[in-house]
């Protein structure tokens, strides 16, 4: 039995509580770059989460997923995404100041939600799993959250992002998840983020615009 | 005898098939009458043997199988059900099915009411219910692809949905325990669930049975559905939904709920009795006026079914014995005299080709044998003694004047405004069913079409006769058959509760009062010999025909060889001294007068529009609702893509919310 004290369990959660903070970075972010940069360090410690606990589980799978995790994630969309935002013009590469502070507020209480839910769900289970479990689930509901709060869609990509890191590290904190389940989560994430970063470059092409408000008028419906 | 109903299901659902594929015009409707006649023997012997036992089937939903058991109750009802459906499935198979649809439908209708009855746990009996109101659905609807009685069906199916919801929602509360009837009788709800359960499976039995206010569909949706359907629906349909009051109120909730549960029961039965009695008096479809009259009996019913709650709550055993047995045969006995009454009205549309009296008259001349089975039907329907009728609805008001026993004041008082609106409704029934034979059968035809009606033959006939035998037995051995009912009396209320019957008679205790159905068929037969005995041997004079009175019109011109219509009253002219005393108490009503203008030829007119009350106070505003809601939920549409995020989030963190509190809780 693993627990406070125990290695295994101490470095999981220094991992799992870092991809946390990382999560409330992006909330409160405003400028694009450095959001991506903070995505990207995500990415990397969910990378490391997934190598720690293969080391620990001894499941080998756990490293293909890390390194999935590490190229995708911590090196390849950053990049991608680091291009676009390169590409606008300087005042979209900001969003309008306003809503942060509510924001972060608002993350702290669904943080402890995720707590108040996961751990009287999982007794009996492991203290390591618990733990993952509940900072997975306060990282997806962090994501949610992100999209619900910011006007940029590439802010909406990366809380997209953040809801899919926050899966996979549920998926990786549980043993004897099947290897097949993360792969296809990890490439529905990839062909999602390559289609919402062609959606946000054709917005800001016709739109001069990332403000996914602009396409409320151009509904098919009348109104 | 399981094992025979079993078959008898899928013998029905074979002849769905049949009938789906639109084969065996006649054979299906035949064989739907030999497995009645089946469900009818089994139902007798079941309650002259003993019940059968619960059975556990192989098959059901994942978390439990389908059991099935035939006690007293449900062969008391299923005897209920093949008395309407032995006759009616004879006359389908002498009038044939329009469609296919409906000829898939009628079986499977038949099907499901076999299976409520047979249930013996809460998912068996409400897949029943819920094929049930689909079947009869679509029975309606076959039958109209637009217009007025589409709409009569789109009614139908939206009270039946409520109805089916208020069930599950009420069967969910008694099902706490287990899903098996035997599970929930060990543990029956208290306190507000009880109640809650109370309310439920009124609204949702009572909805389907046509309690106020949720009578609405019921005069519109069964005289829009073939005759066999119309019989079935208003003779055993509204029974199935009365049985699963009586089976949740009485059997599954235990004996030891209060008795103020008997009140709501009272209320909504004798201003259901009232309202469908006022109705049935200003009608002017033949089916109509009988389907009215269907609201008045479920409302009687249902009355006596509360009495015997408040006086079983009270300690009151005999009483409460006296008060469940009126209601149980009248729930036999207008099974047999509506059944009845329905088909004859089929035969009348089918032969006179009209269900409006205004276009009918004089019938007896022509069809002797359908007027006098109406007349019978009718006679048991207005209650007059000997006939079927008058047994039970004496039961029942011999129950609400004995209510004095019961101490509480309230109790009394309740029961003396019940039985003063029970009479009343039982005098208007009688006055509908007058007018019913007075328009229909007596006086002269009103249009060459009803002159030349001809007389129902063959199988129609027999339908009609078996019917007819029903009714009339029903009225001589009322106490027999309340004897097969001592097995449900005694299981709901306990040992010492028996029907009340002796012999022949029946009977309230030792020294009360008696009624003797063969003494009074005796007394009138003679009476009637003895008065056609002595007219004859005084040699009366023959009959002479001569010209009817025609209120001081001209003489019938040439081209109306049957007289003016105008001479005789109208439909809406009979009903018009009831309309104008008490409609108000049902209908919406407006009266618009278009007097001739001096010296213009044109008659002056008096146009009536009637409306229940129902539709102002509860559809109209309900519709008003929905549409508002419609244009709330039309809101969601416009809204921007974050709060379509924000509303996906919220639900979330609500789930969790919950989840998070049922974990703390």
């Amino acid at each position: 039995m693993t627990g406070p004290g125990d290695i295994a369990y101490d470095v999981a959660h220094l991992l799992g509580g870092a991809m946390l903070l990382v999560g409330f970075v992006m909330l409160g972010q405003r400028r694009i770059g450095a959001l991506i940069a903070a995505l990207a360090a995500q990415g990397v410690l969910l990378a490391l989460a997934a190598f720690w606990q293969g080391h620990v589980q001894a499941a080998p799978q756990l490293y293909l997923t890390g390194l999935i995790a590490l190229l995708a994630k911590g090196i390849a969309i950053p990049l991608v995404l680091h291009r676009l935002a390169g590409e606008l013009p300087p005042p979209l590469r900001t969003e309008a100041p306003g809503r942060m502070g509510a924001g972060l507020v608002l993350g702290v209480g669904l943080v402890g939600l995720a707590m108040l839910v996961v751990v009287p769900a999982t007794t009996g289970a492991g203290a390591l799993a618990r733990v993952d479990l509940s900072m997975a689930l306060s990282i997806l509901l962090l994501g949610a959250l992100m999209m619900v709060t910011r006007r940029s869609a590439l802010a909406h990509v990366a809380g997209l992002l953040t809801i899919e890191n926050g899966l996979i590290l549920a998926a990786v904190g549980v043993a004897g998840m099947p290897l097949v389940v993360e792969l296809s989560a990890g490439g529905l994430v990839l062909v999602v983020a390559l289609i919402a970063g062609v959606f946000a470059r054709q917005m800001r092409e016709r739109f001069a615009s990332l403000d996914p408000g602009v396409l409320d008028r151009h509904r098919g419906e009348g109104r | 005898m399981l094992t025979l109903l079993g078959l008898g299901l899928l013998a029905l659902a074979v002849l769905a098939g049949l009938g789906a594929a639109g084969l065996g015009r006649r054979l299906v409707p035949l064989g739907a009458a030999a497995v009645a006649a089946v469900l009818g023997a089994v139902a007798v012997a079941t309650l002259a043997l003993g019940p059968v036992e619960e059975a556990v089937l192989a098959l059901g939903p994942p978390w439990g199988p389908a059991r099935v058991a035939l006690d007293a109750l449900s062969a008391w009802f299923l005897l209920v059900l093949a008395v309407v459906a032995l006759p009616a499935a004879l006359f389908a198979a002498a009038t044939g099915p329009s469609s296919r649809a409906e000829a898939a439908a009628f079986p499977l209708f038949l099907a499901a009411m076999v299976l409520v009855l047979l249930a013996a746990d809460a998912f068996t009996l409400l897949l029943g219910f819920e094929v049930m109101s689909l079947a009869s659905w679509a029975l309606v609807a076959a039958r109209h692809p637009a217009g007025r009685g589409r709409r009569a069906a789109r009614l139908y199916f939206g009270f039946a949905a409520f109805s089916g919801l208020c069930l599950i929602a009420g069967f969910a509360l008694l099902s706490a325990p287990g899903m098996g009837f035997s599970e929930m009788r060990a543990a029956p709800p208290e306190g507000w669930r009880g109640t809650l359960a109370l309310v439920l499976i009124l609204l949702g039995a009572g909805s389907k049975a046509g309690l106020l206010p949720f009578h609405l569909w019921l005069p519109l949706a069964h005289p829009a559905a073939a005759t066999p359907v119309s019989a079935l629906m208003s003779g055993a349909m509204v029974k199935i939904a009365l049985y699963v009051l009586v089976r949740a109120l009485f059997d599954l909730a235990g004996v030891a709920q209060p008795g103020w549960w008997g009140a709501p029961l009272v209320v909504l039965g004798a201003a259901t009795a009232l309202w469908g009695a006022i109705r049935a008096n200003v009608e002017t479809d033949i089916k109509a006026i009988l389907a009215c009259s269907t609201l008045e009996n479920v409302g009687l019913i249902t009355l006596a079914l509360g009495l015997a709650l408040v006086f079983r709550g009270a300690d009151l055993a005999p009483l409460a014995a006296l008060a469940l047995s009126a209601a149980l045969l009248h729930t036999l006995v207008h099974a047999g005299f509506k059944g009845l009454l329905f088909l004859v009205a089929g035969a009348v549309a089918e032969q006179a080709g009209s269900r409006d009296p205004d276009r009918l008259g004089g019938l007896i001349h022509r069809m002797p044998w359908v007027a006098g089975l109406a007349m019978l039907g009718a006679a048991s329907a207005a209650a007059l003694p000997p006939f079927s009728g008058f047994a039970s609805e004496w039961l029942v008001l011999q129950a609400l004047i004995q209510s004095w026993r019961v101490a509480e004041l309230p109790v009394q008082l309740l029961s003396a405004a019940a039985l003063v609106t029970a009479g009343m409704a039982l005098a208007l029934a009688a006055a509908a069913m007058l007018r019913f034979v007075g328009l229909v059968f007596l006086g002269r035809p009103r249009t060459p079409r009803a002159a030349g009606a001809l007389d129902a033959s063959g199988l129609m006939r027999a339908a009609l006769v078996v019917a007819g035998a029903v009714c009339a037995a029903l009225a001589l051995l009322a106490a027999p058959a309340l004897g097969l009912a001592g097995g449900i009396v005694t299981g709901l209320l306990g040992e010492g509760a028996a029907p009340p019957i002796s012999g022949l008679d029946l009977i309230l205790g030792e020294a009360g009062a008696r009624y003797a159905p063969w003494a009074v068929t005796a007394l009138l037969a003679g009476l009637t010999l003895a008065l056609w005995y002595g007219l004859h041997r005084k040699g009366a004079p023959e009959p002479r025909r001569g010209p009817a009175w025609d209120c001081g019109f001209m003489p019938p011109p040439a081209d109306l060889p049957f007289g003016d219509p105008l001479t005789q009253p109208s439909a809406a002219g009979a009903a018009q001294p009831i309309r104008r005393a008490l409609g108000r108490l049902a209908l919406a009503q407006r009266e618009t007068h278009h007097p001739a203008t001096p010296g213009s030829t044109v008659p002056a007119r008096l146009r009536v529009e009637a409306r229940d009350h129902g539709f102002v106070a509860l559809l109209w505003p309900l519709g008003r609702l929905r549409r508002l809601a419609g244009h709330q939920a039309e809101r969601l549409r416009g809204l921007p893509l974050s709060a379509y995020l924000a509303l996906a989030l919220g639900t979330l963190v609500l789930l969790l919310a919950l989840l998070a509190w049922g974990a703390v809780a």
